[in-house]
């Protein structure tokens, strides 16, 4: 349907971010193609190394699912902050990297855990890390005759928090940080660090992330991830808080989670 | 040219059918189509909940879905709560415990509540404020609607009655 419509039609997930775009006519697609009609799209499974998520797979889900609290608590950290429990009832995980807001968590987290995008079309099937599919504010890489049928993350993770500060429910983040570790014995062999509202999209925190997994956790490595972490950020002021307030609580939180992960307590 | 579509769901255990244009939001098919006022739209961006009816059993705003997609489902508003005879328990919380002022809000906050009793029948307080974060009251403060919902998962476990309580 998406090859015979293309870039006439939009495809319906949730709902919870189109809907709202066609009210203000920001959008006004001539078809829309409403995946809720197709059955199997929703599950949320681990096969092949890899924790898979449906594209119907609502944030209600998410927020539920022990399997993903058990391979990467940083989703069900990141999940209850994301919209409010009315909206997580229809939102998805998928429709929300696809819609690729700026401000948006999932993306976040996504690039903290590596996680891939799987877009099918009549041609056939690609694997997209999200890191690269996310390409700005509201721009992806999917082609008009592609939809996104998953995001599956690689492997697990033990430990994962996202922290965000928001006005009030519902609100997008004004900062949040996600951190994502596998350790082992005092040794991490896997690290994501990651932000939200922070920069012009989402933004991966690769120096940060060099610093944890080659010196492992220490106060030392703590205090310089968390420095790094602050100096990708290139926040604006605006009603949600100052510049500076902002590159601030990014390091505050950066040091805060890797503080709890390697069960140093604050000083 | 406005095209028409068909759409066959239930609502409040009846079966309805209607010719509707794609872009109809289900708030307006509700209000407007089927007539059932008792839903509001406040907000009309996906923000106060005013909106809120049970989609297949869970809370959704009816403000950000399609009146379309309501084909081959089961819907329940308001007026679906209790029956003409008796208050559900979440109608009788919200009596006993004064969990209203102007009303507004309320049919949103009566479904949210019944959708999240359905699931989690004893909840903390801390559980019903989350539960209803999604929900906008510009009058009570939320202390009575909180009350209210404690009030009626009380009444459900004395009575046995589900939250949206006795049909018939
Ligand atoms: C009040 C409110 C608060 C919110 N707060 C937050 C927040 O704090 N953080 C946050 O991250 N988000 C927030 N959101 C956005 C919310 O999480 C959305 O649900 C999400 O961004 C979009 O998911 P959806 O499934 O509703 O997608 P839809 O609205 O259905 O689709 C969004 C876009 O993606 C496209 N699309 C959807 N699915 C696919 C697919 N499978 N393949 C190809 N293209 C597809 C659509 O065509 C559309 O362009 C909020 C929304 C509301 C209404
Ligand atoms: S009218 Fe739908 S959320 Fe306010
Ligand atoms: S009672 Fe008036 S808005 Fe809630």
């Amino acid at each position: 349907m998406m090859a015979y419509y293309r870039e006439d039609a939009k495809v319906l997930s949730g709902g919870m971010s189109l809907i709202p775009l066609m009210k203000l006519r920001f959008a006004a697609p001539a078809t829309i193609v409403d995946l809720n009609q197709i059955q199997g799209l929703d599950y949320i499974e681990e096969a092949g190394g890899y924790l898979r998520i449906g594209c119907l797979a609502r944030n209600r889900a998410i927020v539920r699912s022990e399997l993903v609290r058990s391979r990467h608590p940083l989703m069900s950290s990141a999940a209850p902050t994301i919209s409010d429990p009315v909206v997580r009832n229809r939102g998805t995980v998928v429709g929300n990297l696809t819609h690729a807001d700026p401000q948006g968590d999932w993306a976040t987290v996504m690039m903290c855990l590596d996680g891939e995008v799987v877009a099918r079309s009549t041609e056939g099937e690609r694997v997209i890390p999200v890191s690269q599919f996310i390409t700005g504010p509201f721009s992806t890489t999917l082609m008009p005759n592609e939809i996104a049928v998953e995001v599956r993350v690689p492997g697990a993770t033990n430990f994962g928090e996202y922290h965000k500060i928001e006005r009030k429910v519902g609100d997008f983040a004004t900062v949040a940080v996600g951190v994502a570790l596998q350790q082992q014995g005092g040794s991490v062999s896997r690290v994501g660090i990651g932000l939200t509202g922070v920069g012009p999209s989402n933004i991966k925190c690769y120096d940060a992330e060099r610093i944890v997994s080659g010196g492992g956790l220490n106060e030392n490595t703590i205090q310089q991830a968390a420095q790094a972490a602050a100096a990708d950020s290139s926040p604006r002021t605006d009603h949600r808080g100052s510049e500076e307030y902002k590159r601030e609580m990014v390091a505050v939180f950066v040091r805060r989670s890797l503080h709890a992960a390697a069960g140093i307590r604050a000083a | 040219m406005p095209e028409f579509r068909t759409v066959q769901c239930v609502v409040n255990d009846e079966p309805r059918e209607a010719e509707i244009e794609p872009r109809l939001l289900l708030v307006h098919f509700i209000r407007e189509v089927l007539g059932l006022t008792g839903t509001h739209l406040g907000c009309d961006t996906t923000s106060c909940g005013a909106c809120t009816v049970l989609f297949d059993g869970l809370p959704v705003k009816s403000c950000t879905v399609l009146g379309v997609q309501a084909d081959g489902h089961d819907i329940v508003t308001v007026e679906g709560l209790g029956s003409p005879s008796e208050l559900s328990p979440v109608q009788e919380g919200f009596h006993e415990e004064h969990g209203l002022q102007c009303g507004f809000c309320t049919p949103g906050m009566m479904l949210t509540a019944t959708g999240f009793l359905e699931e989690n029948p004893n909840p903390t307080e801390e559980e019903i404020r989350w539960a209803l974060s999604g929900n906008n009251c510009r009058c009570t403060g939320y202390m009575n609607i909180v009350k209210a919902v404690q009030w009626a998962a009380k009444k459900m476990a004395t009575s046995g009655i589900s939250a949206r309580g006795a049909r018939g």
